[in-house]
């Protein structure tokens, strides 16, 4: 096996000091005393980019090993060293991260619509702007009483200042201190950051108001408290990055917080089978739903979180009978802390094309407004979140764009445990390093200026909330995309 | 407190009992009403006739009792407390229940007890009288799992018992060893020693049920627990 970068330093601006020894947790960088220089071995660089970042005197760089394989337009590189790995080993390849293959990014096959002369942009810095939206069923059915009182069936809902919330990411796949800049910023934001099925750790009780607590198959940490202590509480059915595949957190990464936190016992694995033993149909999907507003006295809207899979809109369809307010799909390109390779890429569907098609169903079945739809799975900035609305969906949720705020380079090795940027990690040296008083503000900001982004792309358009934006695909045009893909879209093609 | 359940959906008797004062229900003809007692703690629910499915699921310390068969998913994520049925139970007894009680006089339906865990000092048990169906224990991580199989014929579990155990221990009371376990699971016969063990419970059992806890511990028991030489473990290479 090759390694996979090259460690570039420059002798005349390396002065030796070893912050790079000290901060690669893969152990690259060391100093040799009798030669009196630094040295690498990049054998175990994921090219994370924490010491090229930490180096004083820019004295680093990480790039692609230059060596090659012959080349070979049928087998690449990566293919061939996967094929060396197995061999070596007889694993399962495990990969983190959204799916990094060269797909159809559909987003970047959409553009978006301005007006001109008929019908005025509007200025988001001089006249109101709604960002503001509401997660739930929509009533639709509004009597008058006598004295022309409104009366409608009132059920619980999410309030959001901003069209984005941060996606499930458990406490076991993220530290600590990566919980609480979430929780922080999601208070500060007036949005919800979501636990994940490992349970609430007893310290972010406190930020309950911003919290949707995750009920997956494993029931990590499931229990009275925690269901009370969110304002919404989130089943999981599957996820994007790996759909049909359950969540093994092994014994090893099971210390003492984790365990209170999952409630269960320290070194112990814990296995989050991959279906729900108890769902095999919507009517059992039902039970679930009810069994929870049952247990939390029908005060908390509920949301099941299906992955992005080819018959997704008749499965939204189905969930959105099953007495839940929220419908959250993830797409194909969504993260993860660990999946197996060849899930990860080769599973699901786009998120683009699942919204549209999930959007088109409930319209067409009348029951759109019976659930809210939240999209994740790769929305990658404010103008991704924009196309997302435009094409039906009431909010999104972010969690990649999120880590990367809080320091990530996506070197995509979450699963090893050893991140040089303490947010994938549970080593107590490395977690320190995310401060999540400095974490929390960088995810404050990056969604402030996506909300200031926003309001400037719908002001353009002379839409000045996002009740307006919602499903409005007329906003919407495709660039070289198949008549077929536009038809899943239900958009035009520019020019049109 | 008497409930007549002829008059109320599930919803209200839940508010009922959630709202009241008072600690005691008896809540009479009670025909299919779901999710009764969920999340309680500190109540006392005496139930005549046939609760609907997830009776006393997220159960944080009361204690039911149902006079009658109990349906699916009974006990459902309890994190304490005690489910006692005077008849029959259906599929997914006990899922993911973290502690407390469950004791059933008759039979139990298939995956009881799945992926259920302990804690500390929470420590689930399962207790049934009768046979049970397929998949018992499945993803079992902790607590007990006890199969009286009184009136049973032949081993009172059914295939796959065990699939997916990490935890916990199970006791089958039967004269042959349950068939098909996965190699995940060991198999021996319970020692006098281990047997005492479940005494507790089974005197439990008795006190509910009636019976006799020396002629139950008298027979033979299978005790089964995860077998850690070859843990499930699936081998891994970092990609």
């Amino acid at each position: 096996m090759n390694p996979l970068f090259e460690v570039i330093r420059d002798p005349d601006r390396c002065i030796k000091c070893r912050v790079c020894e000290r901060q690669c947790a893969n152990e690259v960088h060391k100093y040799d005393p009798d030669l009196d220089k630094m040295i690498s071995d990049p054998m175990t660089c994921v090219d994370c980019q924490r010491c090229v970042c930490l180096c004083p005197t820019h004295a680093l760089k990480i790039r692609p090993n230059e060596n090659q394989f012959r080349e070979n337009a049928n087998w690449s590189h990566q293919t061939m060293d996967e094929i060396y790995k197995q061999a070596d080993s007889g694993g399962v390849l495990l990969s983190a991260m959204g799916n990094p293959k060269d797909y159809p990014v559909y987003w970047d096959k959409i553009l978006l619509n301005a007006s001109q002369v008929t019908n005025p942009p509007i200025d988001p810095l001089r006249e109101p702007m709604e960002t503001k939206t509401f997660l739930g069923k929509k009533s639709q059915k509004i009597t008058y009483d006598e004295n022309g009182k409104a009366h409608y069936e009132k059920t619980p809902y999410l309030e959001l200042d901003v069209p984005i919330m941060f996606s499930a990411m458990s406490f076991g796949s993220i530290s600590k201190n990566a919980h609480e800049s979430l929780a922080r910023a999601a208070t500060e934001l007036g949005t919800y950051y979501n636990t994940g099925e490992g349970g609430l750790h007893e310290d972010f009780y406190k930020y309950g108001k911003n919290t949707i607590c995750q009920v997956a198959s494993g029931r990590f940490g499931v229990f009275k408290g925690y269901l009370d202590a969110g304002a919404a509480i989130e089943i999981k059915m599957g996820q994007g990055a790996k759909p049909g595949i359950g969540g093994h957190l092994p014994g090893m990464k099971i210390n003492d917080e984790i365990s209170k936190t999952r409630m269960i016992p320290k070194g112990t694995d814990a296995i989050s089978p991959a279906p729900h033993h108890d769902i095999y149909s919507i009517e059992d999907l039902r039970q679930l739903v009810f069994s929870l507003k049952e247990a939390t006295n029908w005060e908390k809207p509920v949301i099941v979180k299906i992955a992005a899979v080819h018959n997704v809109a008749a499965i939204a369809s189905g969930v959105a009978r099953s007495g839940a307010d929220i419908i959250a799909i993830d797409g194909f390109r969504g993260g993860t802390g660990a999946a197996p390779t060849r899930i990860r890429d080769n599973v699901g569907i786009p998120i683009e094309l699942a919204l549209a098609s999930v959007d088109a169903r409930l319209r067409d079945e009348g029951i759109r407004n019976d659930v809210s739809v939240v999209v994740g799975g790769s929305c990658r900035s404010a103008a991704d979140v924009v196309k997302a609305i435009a094409l039906g969906a009431d909010a999104v949720y972010i969690a990649t764009a999120a880590l990367l705020a809080l320091g990530c380079h996506l070197c995509r090795s979450c699963n090893t445990g050893k991140c040089n940027w303490g947010i994938a990690t549970q080593r107590a040296d490395l977690v320190k390093r995310l401060n999540p008083e400095i974490g929390y503000q960088r995810l404050v900001n990056l969604v402030t200026a996506w909300d200031h982004e926003i309001k400037e792309i719908m002001g353009g358009m002379g839409i000045n909330s996002i009740e307006a934006l919602r499903g409005n695909r007329l906003m919407l045009r495709g660039v070289g995309l198949t008549q077929k893909e536009l038809d899943i879209l239900g958009i035009q093609h520019a020019g049109e | 407190m008497k409930i007549d359940a002829r008059n109320h959906n599930y919803t209200e008797l839940n508010k009922i009992i959630r709202e009241s004062t008072e600690e005691k229900f008896e809540l009479d003809h009670v025909l299919g009403e779901r999710y009764l007692g969920a999340g309680t703690s500190g109540k006392e629910l005496i139930i005549e006739g046939t609760p609907g499915n997830a009776l006393g699921a997220y159960l944080n310390g009361s204690k039911i009792i149902v006079h009658g068969n109990a349906q699916d998913a009974i006990g459902d994520t309890m994190n304490d407390g005690a489910i006692i049925v005077h008849g029959n139970c259906g599929d997914t007894t006990g899922y993911a229940m973290r502690s407390g009680e469950i004791y059933v006089q008759g039979n139990a339906g298939y995956r009881v007890g799945i992926h259920m865990k302990s804690y500390e000092d929470l420590y689930p048990i399962i207790v049934i009288g009768g046979k049970v169906g397929d998949f018992l224990g499945e993803y079992q991580a902790g607590g007990i799992i006890i199969v009286f199989g009184i009136g049973a014929e032949d081993c009172p579990v059914g295939s796959f018992c065990g699939t997916g155990m990490h935890g916990g221990e199970m006791f089958i009371r039967s004269e042959t060893a349950p068939q098909g376990l996965p190699k995940q699971v060991c198999c021996n016969e319970a020692t006098d020693e281990e047997k005492q063990s479940i005494r507790h419970y089974a005197e439990r059992f008795v006190k509910h049920f009636g019976g006799n806890v020396d002629e139950l511990l008298q027979s033979k028991f299978w005790k089964l627990t995860p077998n850690s030489k070859s843990p499930y473990k699936q081998l891994y290479v970092n990609n």
